[in-house]
């Protein structure tokens, strides 16, 4: 299964969720989106955004100070 | 079969826009969420950076909103755009410097593209009449549905019976009288409802959801562009006056301290942007210096650093200085004393 990275390090929420969600339109359903961040609001910001969008969080990782979160991208499309 | 019409309401992530939602969704129709990024909002940041607020959820007030609707969220940045309606706002700024209506505008008339690119058919905002006194007056709202260009597809479910019909309520698309006749200041009608509807997890921030209404706020950005001899921004420069102590001893520089450890930890992002002091001898805060500094203005910088560090009552205080060009050095000093800090300096 295809794998993309996404680097939202240093950006405060909204900023990494706002980024996951302008890459997620970009991907096709089923591919993974691996999200690198910083901010702890992540933890909560983007699986909410994720639920309410019909994707999946299938890995939730903290690497030092990193947070590192991967979500399966939905049938559902976005704008 | 009647075709389900589709609305999109702008939310903020108070209670009014999560009212003005269910209003229209209890009518059937489709709702989806915008949410604006402007740099400015009060969401999530603070949270982020205060230790002391590690307590509270970090949620994303917009996204919960969203959630407790089971509707989609669109969080758009427009940090950039939106710079033009903090420096030239078209009808003024409010008590402080909040754009409250030329915002407005803005943001509906971004809603307007929209819709016209996704095929939905009206917006929806949590507006009151009366409610706020620059951009949600009787006078003022029908300047924000013509100005915007929205005009008549500008539905505010929560105020609509005190305000001129909207296509919507024409077509049918809602039934005018299921809607709300809500005016004035005061929140005991959207209290109520929220009530009704079981809604009692909802955000309530005191000043409202941007920094501008902030009377302190405005006070460091427009210090920011008097000392830089133009009205300018970036997204650091409006994320670091959130951020800290900022304190003007000199004109031509200031300094910002942390008040404490999450502070200094973001604070340390910006390391590389900054000539900064770190107390070495004692615990205390990470500070930036925003101009250019000789020799003479650094000893007073490291005293009023050493003042907000755990050596204040001592006789001397170790701290490391590093300049823009990473060389290090390091100064002993003794900490100012209170009344050597004068209350002007406080920005």
């Amino acid at each position: 299964m295809k794998t993309v990275k996404l680097d939202a390090r240093n950006l405060l929420c909204p900023m990494p969720v706002i980024r996951v969600q302008n890459r997620v339109l970009e991907l096709d359903p089923g591919t993974l989106l691996e999200a690198t961040c910083t901010d702890p609001g992540v933890l909560n910001d983007i699986p909410a955004w994720c639920r309410i969008n019909g994707h999946r969080i299938v890995d939730t990782r903290v690497e030092g100070s990193d947070y590192i979160i991967t979500v399966k991208v939905g049938e559902c499309s976005n704008e | 079969m009647t075709e389900k019409r589709k609305a999109v309401v702008l939310v903020s992530g108070g209670l009014d826009s999560l009212l003005a939602a269910k209003v229209v969704q209890d009518q059937g129709v489709h709702v989806e969420g915008i949410n604006f990024y402007t740099g400015f909002c009060v969401e999530g940041h603070t949270h982020a950076i205060r230790k002391s607020d590690k307590a509270r959820p970090k949620r994303n007030n917009a996204l919960w909103v969203a959630e407790q609707l089971g509707m989609k969220l669109h969080i758009i940045d427009i940090i950039e755009e939106y710079k033009n309606v903090v420096l030239n706002p078209k009808h003024g700024y409010g008590a402080n410097l909040n754009p409250c209506l030329d915002c407005k505008v803005f943001m509906v008339s971004k809603a307007r593209e929209w819709i016209e690119r996704n095929g939905f058919d009206f917006i929806v905002t949590g507006e009151v009449v009366g409610q706020r006194p620059m951009s949600q007056r009787k006078e003022t709202m029908p300047v924000v549905s013509s100005e915007s260009g929205a005009d008549d597809l500008l539905l505010r479910p929560l105020s609509a019976r005190n305000l001129p019909e909207t296509l919507p309520e024409r077509e049918g698309w809602v039934y005018r009288e299921q809607l709300h006749g809500f005016s004035g200041r005061s929140r005991k009608p959207q209290i109520s409802l929220a009530k009704q509807y079981g809604f009692d997890d909802y955000a309530q921030p005191a000043g409202g959801c941007c920094f501008l209404t902030d009377a302190n706020y405005s006070a460091k950005l427009s210090d920011l562009w008097q000392t830089r001899g133009e009205k300018h921004y970036e997204l650091d420069d409006i994320m670091l006056l959130k951020v800290g102590r900022h304190l003007r001893p000199r004109p031509h520089f200031k300094v910002i301290i942390a008040r404490e450890e999450g502070e200094s930890r973001f604070l340390q992002g910006y390391r590389k942007q900054f000539s900064h002091l770190e107390t070495v001898s004692h615990t205390g805060p990470l500070a930036l210096v925003d101009g250019d500094v000789d020799a003479e203005d650094m000893e007073l910088i490291a005293r009023l650093v050493a003042r907000y560090s755990k050596g204040r009552g001592e006789k001397q205080v170790e701290l490391e200085v590093t300049g823009l060009d990473g060389v290090r050095h390091r100064l002993t000093v003794a900490p100012l004393l209170a009344h050597e800090i004068p209350g002007t300096w406080l920005l």
